[in-house]
């Protein structure tokens, strides 16, 4: 394995052994990411979609394959603090506020506290929480919650972001405005993002690559390249180019239901 | 305005909760008191009524259940009319079961916490440990308190520790079952978050586990505070000892003054209520600061 993709997976499988026998959640999965894409995982739910992703945080151990994250095994990039995760809930701790919420990879971390207070301050101006920090999670609506968990995420200097479904529980208005501020954000710092979802639209407006995944077991079936510009107003979405793309995604995610009762 | 109208929402109901048992109880002394009026005045060979028994029972000298003006007005003289370094002063034996108590429930909740973390992180004392701590609890206290007290009376320990030592045993148990659960409370995705941080168990233990547990910890410590002081009377029956609530009641009854034993047991309500109180406001204290008092 060579160190020059952001995440590089070679016939990765894994089981889990539960009480109503084995469970093939990947089987024989490649995967290639180069650093500053934006790759969306993409598939009907229990395809796999968020075990790829938490084995590549270091979350799940692989029963077989070989994965490296930055170059190095997924276990030493986490003790690197080489990636930052986004859970399909927010998740914030109900006892912080917003502000110390996010603050709270930086104290694990050790970072000086007249830097903790720039790096918040910074991390919530990206996701526009600026004059929310004093507030309490409750106080906020599921959207803004959502925000601040991805700005947990940015606080700290990892150059992967490990996105799962973040947007999923959240109406199509919040959606559309997140979606244009991670792409904002995804320009900005070019960070690596791996992007769980399981909307056709959102992965097509995202990403600069598309992985189509299918269930029992869970597998890649398709990888398609984005041949959008960079630049892409929401407007984009009714473009011939992207009404293709998710055309070719939606056949994609067809056939690997192929022959299968759902 | 708000604030008025919900403090006369909370008190009208207690009031007539209050008023009820205050009627219940004249009832009651009425009917216990009256047999011995009625004794008395076959002795001395007259008939008397309900008329003159009613008055009669509400100042006997050695009432089988004590009217409650009389119970205040015992608890009055000696609480307000007597030096609180007085033997005979309600306040002077308070502060010696007080004292027992708190030092217990400080002991019993340190150990009940450290037991808790003990069985959350450790798999063999999770398994080993908590059967003793339930069977502890089924020991009946009272059998063998006068055995604790003997047995660290050799050991050179008597006294405020000993009784202290009771209340610590009733205490520990609901902290300890309280911060076990506690301590568990943090989801799968609040505890994967702090692996995503590579974060310490320390680290866990400080920033995630222990603020989840706080309300936890909270209820539990109304429940502890509450047995500590009933281990702290408990503690002074059998010693014969030289004060505090337990002695005061042991006292009362050798010598059928129960008046005493009713004020004794109204100062142990009235202590036990305002420790219960006080973790009542660091609760809200605790719970206002982060966020979770709404
Ligand atoms: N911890 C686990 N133990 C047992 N089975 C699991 C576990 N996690 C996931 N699975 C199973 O693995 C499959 C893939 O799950 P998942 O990765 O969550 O799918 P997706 O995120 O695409 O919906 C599912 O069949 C799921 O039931
Ligand atoms: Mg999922």
């Amino acid at each position: 394995m060579t160190g020059a993709g952001a995440v590089v997976a070679s016939s990765l499988d894994l089981v889990f052994q539960t009480r109503d026998g084995p469970v093939h959640a990947l089987s024989d999965v490649d995967l290639e990411v180069a650093p500053g894409e934006f790759v969306s995982f993409i598939g009907p739910s229990g395809c796999g979609k968020t075990t790829l992703l938490r084995v590549i945080a270091d979350l799940e151990q692989p029963t077989g394959g070989t994965i490296t994250v930055n170059g190095m095994t997924p276990g030493q990039a986490r003790l690197n603090r080489a990636y930052g995760y986004v859970f399909q809930a927010a998740g914030l701790y109900p006892w912080r506020t917003i502000e110390k919420n996010v603050r709270l990879p930086l104290e694990v971390m050790g970072y000086p506290a007249q830097e903790r207070i720039e790096r918040v301050r910074r991390a919530l101006d990206l996701v526009d929480l600026g004059d929310f920090g004093r507030m309490f999670p409750w106080q906020l609506s599921g959207g803004m919650q959502q925000r601040a968990s991805i700005a947990r995420a940015l606080a700290f200097d990892a150059d992967l972001l490990l996105m799962d479904e973040p947007f999923g529980a959240l109406d199509e208005i919040v959606r559309d405005h997140l979606n244009e501020q991670l792409l904002a954000l995804h320009a900005r710092t070019g960070k690596t993002v791996c992007f769980v979802t399981h909307s056709i639209p959102e992965a097509v407006y995202l990403s600069t690559r598309i992985v189509v995944m299918s269930p029992r077991p869970g597998r890649i079936i398709d990888v398609i390249e984005s041949p959008l510009p960079a630049e892409r107003p929401l407007g984009i979405r009714e473009s011939a180019t992207f009404l293709e793309l998710a055309t070719r995604v939606r056949e994609g995610l067809r056939s690997g239901h192929a022959g299968r009762d759902e | 305005m708000y604030r008025a109208s919900g403090l006369m929402r909370n008190i009208l109901p207690v009031a007539v909760i209050c008023l009820a048992i205050v009627a219940v109880w004249y009832v009651a002394a009425v009917g216990l008191n009256a047999r011995w009026e009625r004794d008395q005045a076959a002795r001395a060979g007259v008939e008397i009524g309900w008329a003159d028994i009613v008055p009669a029972t509400m100042s006997q000298k050695r009432p089988v259940l004590p009217a409650p003006h009389q119970v205040a007005v015992e608890i009055w003289e000696t609480t307000a009319n007597k030096r609180i370094t007085s033997r005979r002063s309600l306040v002077y034996h308070g502060w010696i079961t007080l004292s027992a108590t708190l030092l217990g429930f400080v002991m019993g909740v340190a150990l009940g916490i450290l037991l808790a973390v003990g069985i959350v992180h450790n798999r063999a004392m999770d398994l080993s440990v908590m059967p003793w701590i339930i069977s502890s609890q089924t020991v009946p206290i009272l059998a063998v308190a006068p055995m604790i007290i003997v047995v660290l009376y050799n050991v050179g320990i008597s006294g405020l520790v000993a009784k202290a030592s009771i209340s610590a045993y009733l205490s520990f148990f609901p902290v300890a079952v309280g911060m076990v659960k506690g301590l568990r409370a943090p989801d799968g995705m609040q505890l994967d978050l702090m692996r995503t941080y590579s974060a310490s168990a320390w680290q866990v233990f400080w920033k995630l586990r222990w603020p989840s547990s706080l309300p936890y910890l909270f209820a539990s410590l109304k429940v502890a505070v509450a047995i500590a002081l009933v281990g702290a009377i408990i503690g002074e029956l059998p010693t014969g000892s030289q004060g505090g609530f337990g002695a005061r009641m042991l006292n009362g009854s050798y010598y059928g003054q129960v008046l005493i034993i009713w004020s004794a047991l109204f100062g142990a309500a009235i202590c036990a209520a305002l420790m219960v109180g006080a973790i009542g406001v660091a609760q809200r204290a605790v719970l206002r600061r982060t966020g979770q008092a709404r």
